[in-house]
């Protein structure tokens, strides 16, 4: 086997247009972009319910994303959901009577948590907690209601 | 009856005699790593001709596995009118299964039945026992270099096999089926997770990188030298490399993406 030039920059070639794939991956395909502004204060809300949530599962406000959420655990004396979300720095003009719903994006798909901003003029501040929140609609629970009542109105 | 209790315990000694053999040929190739950093001319060349020559049949099967994902993608998703979750689909299985999976085939296909029949014609021709002679370590000259070529291609073929794929799904998708382009990478972006995903499929292909090049390697070297015994012996490489790629890579799917 010879050694050529030409051969080394076919090997450099070849190296270069891996770590070009794997950028393009990184950027174009993956959420690697989203990470980069990671400045993020943390807000807990209380669920009674917090239905199909999940971890990473979006924040919005007004239909914009705002945070995601990132941790979910019951609270074992009040046995509500304890929903931590992260939102992102840019957003820290949130009045303190801010009412976090949980919504379904579509009709099947994945839930989000939703910010109705109030009127307060206290903001909300690092750690700080929701105190207003809407339960997720589990779909189950309002049929039964459903067929429960229209069952009470034909006695 | 007896014949076949005698053939079965014979078949196990022979198997976990040669299991035995490669885990040793392993190790003593693994200690050769540090000599060819000192001679990087040697990987080079194998560099040259185990990733180089392998670009183009990796390129182009990406392209046409990632169209026919796009076409096959819209008309399942058409149907409940999701068309725009194609980018995710395509991205999806590219990046987690198909790209590190089709690739460690086509590289066991292409680069590993070379280097199997490479090193079994050089053990034919008595170039190993030569080098020997010579007071040269053929493991360390000849088996090294092409294990570690082995080892940092496969991910970079892996790489390119996805991107290439996920531009051909975008191609057929947005370009023929009218899907529309911002939702295509939008949607995409959204649902793959960096570390998730891709760092997964990266492990993956190394994984298999180290696998089919110690397979191709090992078969090579453990070759019966005659032209006979080289010919099974690449027959061997690609048929064990299919095999243990796709058991661990169910295996390897199971300890990533089991939990969610």
């Amino acid at each position: 086997m010879q050694h050529t030039s030409t051969q080394d920059t076919l090997v450099g070639l070849f190296v270069a247009s891996g770590i070009v794939g794997l950028f393009f991956l990184a950027m174009q395909v993956s959420n690697l972009t989203s990470f980069v502004d990671e400045d993020s204060y943390t807000v807990t809300a209380r669920f009674d319910n917090s239905g199909g949530l999940k971890i990473k599962s979006p924040v919005s406000a007004a239909g914009v994303k705002v945070g995601k959420v990132s941790s979910i655990y019951l609270d074992p004396k009040t046995y509500q959901s304890v929903v931590q979300l992260s939102i992102n720095s840019k957003f820290n003009t949130l009045p303190d009577d801010t009412t976090a719903s949980i919504f379904t994006a579509g009709l099947l798909g994945e839930q989000y948590v939703n910010l109705e901003p109030g009127g307060s003029d206290v903001y909300l501040q690092k750690n700080g907690k929701i105190e207003i929140t809407q339960s997720a609609i589990i779909l189950e629970k309002v049929i039964g209601q459903f067929l429960f009542k229209s069952a009470e109105e034909k006695k | 009856m007896i014949q076949f209790i005698q053939n079965l315990g014979r078949n196990t000694c022979i198997s976990f005699n040669k299991l035995g053999r490669s885990t040793y040929f392993l190790l003593q190739t693994m200690s050769g790593m540090f000599s060819v950093l000192g001679r990087p001319r040697l990987l080079l060349n194998q560099m040259y001709s185990v990733g180089v020559l392998s670009f183009l049949i990796i390129t182009i099967s990406g392209l046409f596995v990632g169209m026919v994902l796009g076409l096959q993608g819209f008309y399942t998703l058409s149907d409940f009118g999701a068309e725009e979750t194609l980018g995710v689909m395509v991205a999806a299985s590219l990046v987690r299964e198909l790209g590190p999976v089709v690739s460690a085939l086509l590289f066991a296909g292409r680069a590993g039945s070379a280097l199997t029949a490479e090193i079994g014609l050089m053990k034919a021709t008595e170039q190993l026992s030569g080098m020997e002679m010579m007071a040269v370590d053929p493991i360390k000259r000849i088996i090294t270099p092409r294990f570690l070529a082995g080892l940092i291609s496969m991910p970079i073929l892996a790489a390119l096999f996805s991107a290439v794929g996920i531009i051909g799904g975008q191609m057929i998708g947005c370009g023929l089926l009218g899907v529309d382009e911002g939702a295509y990478w939008s949607q995409m972006q959204a649902n793959i997770d960096f570390q998730d995903d891709i760092i997964n499929g990266v492990i993956k292909s190394i994984v298999f990188g180290f696998v089919t090049s110690w397979i191709a390697l090992f078969e090579g070297y453990d070759a019966i030298p005659t032209s006979e015994g080289v010919s099974r012996a690449t027959t061997r490489t690609v048929v064990n490399s299919a095999f243990s790629i796709l058991g661990l890579d169910f295996i390897l799917t199971a300890l990533m993406f089991g939990d969610n």
